[in-house]
């Protein structure tokens, strides 16, 4: 019998804030690869982004890392890695695949963990690494300018990508529309959400900022964080900056 | 507006919670936050109140389950609570008596907000649910206006909202009491559709101004057909729902498709009812 080939699940992104949306992508991205009989997913990373991004309204990467590690306390197969964040500038999404994947390579398991008495069973396999995101990110490949072409190319060429659907995008759509996209289509896996959940981080930061309830869009560790620590507020102390830093080891 | 000239409102959700979504928890998180916005009213406390098993709909699982799920998804909350009173009638219990139970017992005299319903007995259980009770006795809702009496008010969804329009459903009295004396509070994704359906109504029209429509703008599809399918077919349904309800799901394997087939081929319990006295009536016209 085949033995399933072992699977890193990648998500990138902004996690301003990190939301049960997010949580789900995995869970859906790892029921499809299951699913397919071809795939074991053994570990889920997010990689929140570096603050030198520059997005309007993202708070410092110390708080999204820790609201996404409290988020991920009662996971048991995701974390959260902050290496992207840590970096001094922002970072191409090629190029955390790279660090990770050089990380799953130097990280495998060596000889003598093996009972010595049983027959040497075959070495481990190497997890293969794959960039997990929503529909809506694969458009953005289409963005002039967004993205490098060649950096698209060995992103679905030597990762592979899993693409949850979300509404309003049609992500066979985009493949069909691209070259690249086309070319490596089998090296990307389009997962179905079948329950519509559209938590846009962009909506939970303005419910907050206008007072209104978020509970039960976001883990209650999260919204305790959020509060505690006055993030997403109307007066524009959104950035969550200066020279205070979260209790823990995040910096 | 000073609080004294507030109305307090009480949120009662009726339905099969089955099981309890974060689409239901939100529900009351959406309506708290447009009533109390509005400036007139002041919603002191939510509450959930599972249907009884007599009400026969197709995949129903047992009462003191759906009970216990929606008591754990609820521990986080402040001012959500459970309700046994209507799952533990023997025979299926109409919307507006479980409305009009409620706002009974917010009466003066009656008024004991500590008071809650009857515990679930069942052998071997009757511990862990104590444990269950005695946690969610230590929500503090707000107290109430001194003034005026808080007001019960029916949570829900646009779907109980158009299913007015399903023959023998409902007694249009029950809609007519329902819209006239407790009130309606609807969310919906649609507002237009909602709106239409409450147009097209001659009842619904008159009570219009005790109709609260509240857009959800976030498309949260979480239903709990959708939650059993998911797992049915080993997919996960973590972040869809409490974990705490998810753990319980797995802890007691709820879910199957044998559990989906309970009362199958059985009428539902308001059809049979209304259906029934019509027949009657008609005979002894």
């Amino acid at each position: 019998m085949k033995s399933r080939i072992p699977v890193v699940l990648l998500a990138c992104g902004s996690f301003n804030p990190i939301t049960n949306m997010h949580l789900r992508l995995f869970e859906v991205a790892r029921d499809h690869l299951h699913q397919t009989g071809m795939y074991q997913v053994v570990q889920g990373i997010i990689s929140p982004v570096n603050d030198k991004y520059g997005k309007k309204d993202l708070v410092a990467s110390h708080h999204r890392v820790a609201m996404v590690r409290l988020a991920l306390q009662t996971s048991d197969w995701i974390r959260v890695d902050p290496w992207e964040s840590e970096q001094a500038q922002w970072i191409e999404t090629v190029k955390v695949l790279r660090h990770h994947r050089s990380e799953l390579l130097s990280s495998l398991p060596q000889m003598e963990d093996q009972d010595p008495r049983t027959a040497p069973s075959a070495p481990a396999a190497v997890p293969e690494l794959k960039l997990l995101c929503g529909a809506d990110v694969l458009k953005t490949f289409q963005t002039p300018n967004l993205w490098e072409d060649a950096h698209i190319q060995e992103i679905v060429e030597k990762f592979g990508l899993v693409c949850v659907s979300r509404s309003g995008h049609d992500p066979k759509g985009y493949i069909l529309d691209s070259p690249i996209l086309r070319h490596f289509q089998h090296n990307i896996h389009l997962a179905r959400e079948p329950v519509q959940n559209e938590i846009s981080a962009t909506y939970i930061r303005r419910a907050l900022s206008q007072g209104q309830s978020v509970k039960y869009l976001l883990p209650d560790a999260v919204i305790a964080y959020i509060k505690e620590h006055s993030l997403y507020t109307k007066d524009g102390s959104c950035k969550g900056q200066g020279t205070q830093r979260s209790k823990g080891k995040t910096s | 507006m000073d609080t004294s000239e507030k109305t307090d409102v009480v949120l009662v959700a009726c339905g099969s919670f089955n099981p309890i979504t974060n689409m239901h928890l939100r529900l009351f998180e959406l309506a708290k936050d447009y009533m109390n916005g509005t400036g007139k009213y002041r919603v002191i406390k939510g509450i959930i109140s599972p249907v009884g098993d007599a009400y026969k709909k197709k995949g129903l699982i047992p009462a003191h389950h759906r009970v216990i799920m929606a008591e754990l998804a609820t521990k986080s909350s402040h001012w959500v609570e459970v309700d046994t009173w209507e799952s533990l009638q023997k025979e299926w219990v109409e919307t507006v008596k479980v409305l009009r139970h409620h706002q009974e017992k917010l009466a003066p005299g009656n008024c004991d907000y500590s008071q809650s319903s009857p515990v679930l007995e069942r052998p071997g259980r009757k511990r862990k649910w104590a444990e269950h009770r005695q946690n969610s006795s230590q929500k503090k809702p707000l107290e109430p206006n001194p003034k005026g009496m808080p007001r019960v008010k029916l949570l829900c969804g646009a779907d109980l909202l158009e299913s007015f329009h399903v023959p023998n459903l409902w007694k249009s009295e029950d809609i007519t009491q329902i819209v006239a004396e407790y009130g309606l509070i609807c969310v919906t994704r649609a507002g237009s559709d909602a709106q239409k359906f409450i147009y097209e109504s001659d009842v619904l029209w008159k009570h219009q101004s005790n109709i609260h429509l509240v857009n959800e703008w976030i498309t949260n599809d979480i239903s709990s057909t959708k939650i059993r399918r998911a797992l049915r077919r080993g997919q996960s349904i973590r972040y869809l729902v409490p974990d705490l309800v998810q753990e319980y799901i797995e802890k007691h394997n709820l879910y199957s498709s044998q559990s989906e087939d309970r009362n199958a081929g059985v009428v539902l319990a308001p059809l049979q009812r209304n259906t029934a006295e019509a027949k009657q009536s008609n005979s002894t016209a």
